[in-house]
């Protein structure tokens, strides 16, 4: 069968089921309720991969647009995919990681009382992001970025009855707010200047109608906009809190969708981002400093999935860094590559918060390796990868990222020394982390019995990390098949690249390795030993690594800059200005009438001699006005 | 001979329609207020009347007439209520019809 009725369905399966489980979902209850929705997110996965059959061929090199129907055809706005390699690889990895998740969180989920409600909610989730991917024109595109948020929301507070969770839920979605304002302003100047939201219709004429000076505006509102989504600076604050919601939920959020969308449409406007330098410069800048940034507030965290979150912000950083420069395929390839580890490590996480009761304190752990084989081994693999070990899939993605930087030279160059220093830095506080949950002496509470998760949640671990350690090979220097893939969506665009020849892929390769070795050797140096020692090495960075511990105490800045003015405001506008002013003018004219009234009602006596009086004096009146002053 | 004019008839009309009026404000009775009013109404046909005849005009008398259908019509609907309402009360005064005052 052809894409054109395949892929429509791609997004339909899993929005179906989400509908499905809303109504009848308690009503089948656990576990078929997971299997379902497993099975719809599945089912998509199978109709894109045959739906990507042309173009791993190659058969198809541009692949098609799908009109459904028409929405707000003023604008260019319509039910209308856009199936290209981009897009079909984007879907790949979301169902496909997705699916995995799906699997885990039926165990992990097991014993929940909204067990249904939570199926629903991936489901639902995971058809928004498939919105977002395939969506053939901005607005399209737009209305899944909204979803995608919601959804966020309703997952990170899950667990609503625990306050932490909804304050969570709630930070998610208003700092997603903040950066869609930017991207829908960016999107009003995207109408503005090309009359539709099409992708065709604007990407083909990018060049003739954008000026740099406009290009560059809607660039950056476009950066503010992926900021939001893609957690980075200075929008990067919720994502560490997103850590309320269930693991699964962290894996799909952090790994597979949503924050991976800024990426995607940074990758998707590349037309619009090619005539303005400097906004893609500001992409990769942040990327840049995001990806420090957040590595370095990882290396301190305890909480085992705080790591995580930092270590997400931290790659996403990786990818802006890459798609800023005009590095499409290095960025994709290592939001793919991603997706595989991270998930892993989220769902590793959560089958360790599993086996140890509920417990996330990395300190509180330890040894664990031989309780939970099987989470030890795939976490270890991930950390590997993660790290950039060589012939690992994080080798060839972030060596490929790092080579772009570099060959793109002058400023670059400074983001490439900071690239650098971040995959130290990633590989320090991976291997810290993997040593102190897996290795060493045991140091958990009493009455904890830790133990090896489930087959159910184990498998899909073993699958992530295969796909951890081969994925990488779909696109090396000696065989570069991802780029062949991708390049058909990205004809006309002149996409960087990592310098040529083997010998400086080699020179380059052997650098960052270095940098990842030695932080993985003071990783394992320093946490394998006694506590002491750990507590030795930490000291001695002094107030550094309290402000790595505190994060930088951004949230408290925020607080202090934006939420309690903020708050302060409100309260004006509501005690002062709405209560007296507003709420007085309305109850002024109810209270005006209402006095009125009361005091009219006597002359209705209810004696018809009464009226009759008023009646005849009204005549007299009208007879005597007459004759003084003349009729007409 | 006194010539009798239109303007005897003006005048008998007017006592007419003052009885008639300063009826309806001082009695209570619904029936009598009621008769009062045919009173005006009568007062008032032969002022038309007169008017006609002494302008030479028939427009007075067709006015009469229509005067007369509007008083047949309201006698009917009049005279229904009061029945009604003497059937409910066992009282025609109009001052206990009050419930609507304000």
């Amino acid at each position: 069968m052809s894409p054109e009725i395949l892929v429509p369905l791609v997004i339909a399966v899993p929005l179906l089921g989400a509908v499905f489980l809303h109504f009848l979902g308690r009503r089948i209850g656990e576990p078929l309720a997971g299997w379902l929705a497993t099975g719809a997110i599945g089912t998509s996965f199978l109709l894109g991969a045959i739906s990507s059959v042309d173009f791993i061929r190659g058969t198809s090199e541009h692949g098609e647009s799908i009109m459904l129907w028409d929405w707000m055809p003023a604008i260019g706005a319509a039910f209308e995919i856009k199936w290209d390699p981009l897009a079909a690889l984007m879907t790949l990895v979301v169902t496909g990681v997705g699916t995995l998740i799906h699997v885990f969180a039926i165990g992990y989920m097991h014993g929940d009382e909204r067990f249904a409600r939570f199926f629903t909610y991936l489901n639902l989730f995971a058809a928004s992001m498939l919105t977002l991917v395939l969506a053939g024109n901005y607005a399209m595109l737009f209305l899944g970025w909204e979803l995608v948020g919601l959804c966020s929301y309703l997952l990170i507070s899950f667990w609503y009855t625990k306050p932490s969770a909804a304050a969570a839920g709630k930070k998610a979605f208003i700092v997603n707010r903040i950066g869609d304002l930017g991207f829908m302003i960016g999107l009003m100047l995207v109408f503005f200047h090309f009359g539709t939201l099409s992708f065709d219709g604007i990407f083909e004429r990018a060049g003739e109608v954008l000026t740099t000076g406009t290009a560059t505006a809607i660039g950056l509102l476009f950066l503010l906009g992926a900021a939001g989504k893609s957690a980075q600076i200075p929008l990067y604050v919720w994502l560490p809190d997103a850590m309320e919601g269930p693991t699964p939920v962290s894996a799909l959020i952090h790994a597979a969708t949503m924050v991976t969308a800024g990426v995607y449409v940074v990758a998707r406007s590349a037309s619009i981002f090619q005539e303005a330098p400097a906004a893609g410069m500001a992409v990769a800048t942040v990327g840049a400093l995001t990806a420090l940034w957040a590595a370095s507030i990882a290396i301190a965290q305890t909480d085992i999935k705080k790591v995580l979150a930092y270590s997400t912000v931290s790659q996403l950083g990786y990818m802006f860094l890459a798609v800023g420069l005009g590095g499409y395929v290095a960025g994709i390839f290592h939001l793919m590559t991603h997706a595989f580890f991270k998930a892993l490590l989220f769902l590793g996480a959560g089958s360790v918060i599993h086996g140890m009761a509920d417990e996330q304190d990395m300190q509180k752990m330890g040894g664990l390796r031989k309780h939970m084989p099987v989470t030890a081994a795939t976490m270890g693999i991930a950390t590997l990868a993660i790290s950039g070990f060589p012939l690992l899939s994080g080798f060839w993605s972030k060596d490929e990222i790092l080579a772009v930087a570099f060959e793109a030279g002058g400023f670059a160059s400074v983001l490439y020394v900071i690239g650098l220093v971040t995959a130290m830095l990633t590989a320090f506080y991976m291997t810290r982390q993997w040593v102190m949950v897996f290795a060493g002496d045991s140091r958990w509470d009493e009455g904890v019995h830790p133990h090896e998760s489930p087959r159910v949640m184990t498998v899909p671990l073993i699958v992530l990390a295969v796909l951890s350690v081969g994925a990488g090979l779909v696109n090396t220097p000696f065989r570069l098949g991802l780029e062949h893939f991708l390049e058909p969506a990205f004809e006309g665009i002149a996409m960087a690249h990592p310098p040529d020849g083997i010998g400086m892929f080699l020179l380059l390769a052997a650098v960052s390795v270095g940098a990842g070795l030695v932080g993985i050797a003071m990783g394992g140096f320093v946490y394998t030993r006694p506590r002491e020692v750990w507590t030795r090495f930490q000291t001695g960075f002094g107030r550094l690594w309290t402000a790595w511990e505190s994060a930088y105490r951004v949230d408290d800045l925020y607080g202090a800059a934006l939420v309690t003015p903020g708050r302060k405001a409100s309260e004006v506008a509501a005690f002062r200005f709405d209560l007296p002013i507003i709420d007085g003018l309305v109850n002024g004219v109810g209270r005006f009438f209402t006095e009125s009234g009361t005091r009219s009602r006597v002359i209705q006596s209810g004696y018809v001699r009464h009226y009759g009086v008023a009646f005849v004096g009204g005549l007299l009146l009208a007879v005597i006005w007459l004759l003084v002053v003349g009729g007409a | 001979m006194i010539e009798v004019t239109a303007g005897w008839y003006m005048s008998l009309a007017a006592v007419l329609f003052s009885i008639g009026l300063l009826g309806i404000l001082v009695r209570r009775n619904a029936l009598i207020m009621f008769m009062c009013v045919e009173l005006m109404l009568n007062a008032v046909n032969l002022t038309f009347v007169a008017a006609g005849r002494a302008l030479g005009s028939l427009e007075g008398q067709v006015s009469v007439f229509f005067v007369l259908v509007v008083a047949a019509a309201e006698v009917v609907v009049g005279l229904a209520i009061i029945v009604a309402i003497f059937r409910r009360r066992e009282s025609a005064s109009v001052d206990e019809l009050s419930e609507l005052a304000g």
